[in-house]
């Protein structure tokens, strides 16, 4: 653990502006300055359109910005290769998206496996167990054998949610994560990331629709339009 | 490690893709397969050929000839001179290869080489008021026995019977047939220079070759000294070699040394030779293109996974794989295509040698039944192996590359 990890911010964007070079360009987000803490737990909130997935891209270094700069644990990203980008998102990074995005052809086991085998920091039979601690934590150990199909959808956003963790990040990024849960459901995720953040200390960003799931972070980002309407602490 | 987990993803990938899988697979197989037995038909093909051509003529031939004519001996005087000399004929000479008996002698003195001194010539042979113009051979049947096939291709009588009967001659058996000519008939043998002997047909031979076997005649070369009006001449010598490989270049050699045209059985097949090369392109030609359409098959499997699976591709690359990575777990499939192909192509390839072995040809006037000449060898193996291989390595560069370029956000953005 870094001593000044406290200070420096985790994440952090400093006149950020995406633009997509269509016929006509598109401004996904303008002018964003924003400085998330470790161990923070944020909802990013707004209007449909108004830049909040777009956000959740720059903030995970799935895009890069036309304009201004993206850090990552005090590092200015800007001049990283995709490898190397794609080296912070494998260690530091976990995304959960509004569709579970897993891999038919593999076990629910295998699913969150994979990260931790491309990262390849621990052995076969660490990551076997690691896995399965995962699936445990999230209450589907018992479907680790059956391919993500055969699974509710609530389960297959636990999977989801469960390989976002494998390799351990210190940040998860999610992006509506109960978007397509029933309501049972959708309290079940809710809590998982509230607990993701108060008991393990992980930083945590979620753009969600849902007023319940927003009002559970302590911190809220408001879009409209591309720019940060809002940023409140309570 | 991330090269276990490329594979892995790889296989599971192309298993969940299972009838696809097999079909590109089976592509694959049969190009390997067809390219095997027919390379082993080929090949087999072309070496018994060459056998042939080996059995039923001497591996070399020096002949009474010069392959440029003398130069004028003006020419030879003023070597450096301006001259011009127009109208002029090539010097006649007693035709004939001087000294043939000695150079017989020095030559068979060689181990595993026979050499014969033969003399050629054309006669008319008439019978029963018919007549048929025919090549005649003089030659020793002790020796000829083993220079060409002629006696294996014995009907009636043989080549060694000239030995015991004076003025004997062997006949083929369209000559024979053509002239009503039966063993122990007397028929007349007319000389271009108009000498006129009468002549016994001791033996009646058939190859198969309509050129021998209608127009040529063998007798002792005495014999044919005296019809031709050549006492003493031999205006051939032929020679077989242990190694016929090397033929070329003794041919050369002995040129060089005696002067005389010497032409070894790869010049005089010259054009034959090369249409095996023209046979071996065809061959080829058509096994590459049984590839390239299962390289399609492949191509097209990759290319569709590769479609389908742009999402699955987006979030592996969000998780942190990278490019490279993606790339390989699709050149990997391509990987296993070819070599699943390659092995089944093996069996099937055997399969099918197994069959063209067992087909039998009755060619009508051949008594034993023919088989197809095979020659089955690792090359044929190797090489459809490596066809497969690199074709379907090839076939899945393309979409590999492709899937490699895929910029995650585009494919999340659009699917959210
Ligand atoms: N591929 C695209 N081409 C053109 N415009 C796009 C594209 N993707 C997004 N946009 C536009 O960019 C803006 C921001 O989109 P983004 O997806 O970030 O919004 P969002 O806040 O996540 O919306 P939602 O709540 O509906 O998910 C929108 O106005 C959208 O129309
Ligand atoms: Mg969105």
């Amino acid at each position: 653990m870094n001593a000044t990890a406290g200070e420096v911010p985790v994440i952090e964007l400093r006149g950020v502006t995406r633009i997509l070079q269509e016929a006509v360009p598109v401004t996904l987000v303008r002018d964003i300055d924003l400085s998330i803490r470790r161990g923070e737990f944020v909802s990013v909130t707004g209007p449909s359109g108004s830049g909040k997935s777009s956000l959740l891209y720059l903030l995970g270094l799935l895009d890069l910005p036309t304009k201004g700069h993206v850090f990552i644990d005090g590092e200015d990203t800007s001049g990283y290769s995709v490898d190397k980008l794609a080296e912070v998102r494998l260690a530091k990074l976990g995304f959960v998206f509004q569709f579970h995005f897993l891999l038919p052809e593999f076990t629910v086991l295998h699913n969150v496996t994979l990260p931790m085998q491309r990262l390849g920091r621990l052995d076969d039979d660490e990551i076997h167990a690691r896995g399965m601690a995962l699936l445990k934590d999230f209450e589907i150990d018992d479907q680790a054998k059956k391919r993500p199909d055969q699974l509710s959808g609530g389960q297959r956003q636990r999977v989801a949610v469960a390989r976002a963790l494998a390799n351990d990040p210190a940040v998860i990024l999610a992006d509506e994560p109960t978007g397509n849960l029933d309501m049972r459901n959708s309290e079940i995720v809710q809590g998982i990331f509230a607990d993701l953040a108060a008991k393990q200390g992980r930083t945590v960003i979620a753009v969600t629709h849902d007023k319940d799931f927003a009002d559970a972070a302590p911190r809220n980002v408001h879009l409209v339009d591309g720019r940060i309407d809002s940023d409140t602490r309570r | 490690m991330f090269w276990r987990v490329s594979i892995g993803i790889a296989a599971a990938q192309l298993s969940y893709r299972r009838r696809q899988t097999i079909v590109s697979t089976l592509g694959v197989a049969l190009g390997v397969g067809f390219f095997v037995a027919t390379s082993a038909l080929m090949s087999g093909s072309e070496q018994d050929m060459v056998r042939r051509l080996l059995d039923n003529a001497p591996h070399i031939t020096i002949k009474d000839e010069f392959r440029a004519a003398a130069p004028q001996p003006v020419f030879m005087a003023f070597p450096e001179g301006a001259v011009t000399l127009s109208s002029t004929k090539p010097r006649e000479y007693l035709r004939g290869i001087k000294n043939h008996g000695a150079k017989v002698e020095e030559l068979s003195q060689q181990p595993g080489v026979i050499a014969e001194a033969a003399l050629m010539g054309q006669a008319i042979v008439r019978y029963a008021s018919k007549d048929a113009s025919a090549g005649i051979a003089g030659i020793d049947p002790e020796k000829e026995r083993f220079l060409t096939t002629i006696e294996d291709n014995m009907r009636e009588g043989s080549l060694m019977r000239l030995k015991t009967s004076s003025q004997g001659m062997v006949i083929g058996r369209g000559m024979a047939t053509r002239l009503g000519l039966g063993m122990d008939d007397l028929a007349t043998v007319v000389s271009p220079t108009g000498l006129v002997r009468r002549m016994k047909v001791v033996g009646i031979f058939r190859t198969g070759n309509l050129l021998l076997d209608e127009g040529q005649a063998y007798m002792l070369i005495k014999d044919a000294q005296v019809l031709l009006d050549k006492p003493f001449i031999a205006n051939r010598i032929r020679i077989k070699i242990a190694d016929p490989d090397i033929a070329e270049d003794i041919a050369a050699q002995l040129e060089a040394r005696w002067g005389y045209r010497t032409e070894s059985w790869q010049e005089v097949n010259r054009d034959f030779l090369g249409l095996f090369v023209i046979r071996n392109v065809i061959t080829y030609s058509i096994v590459g293109a049984i590839m390239a359409v299962a390289s399609f098959g492949i191509f097209n499997i990759i290319s569709t996974i590769v479609m389908e699976k742009r999402r699955d591709i987006a979030i592996l690359m969000s998780m942190g794989f990278r490019a490279a990575d993606i790339q390989w777990i699709f050149l990997v499939q391509g990987v296993f295509v070819g070599l699943i192909g390659m092995v089944l192509g093996w069996g099937i390839g055997l399969v099918l040698l197994q069959m063209l072995g067992s087909v039998e040809i009755n060619v009508p006037g051949l008594m034993d039944t023919q088989r197809l000449p095979l020659a089955i060898g690792f090359f044929q193996f190797g090489i459809g192996g490596l066809f497969a291989v690199s074709s379907a390595v090839a076939a899945a560069w393309f979409p590999a590359r492709k899937a490699a370029q895929v910029r995650p956000v585009d494919i999340i953005r659009g699917a959210t």
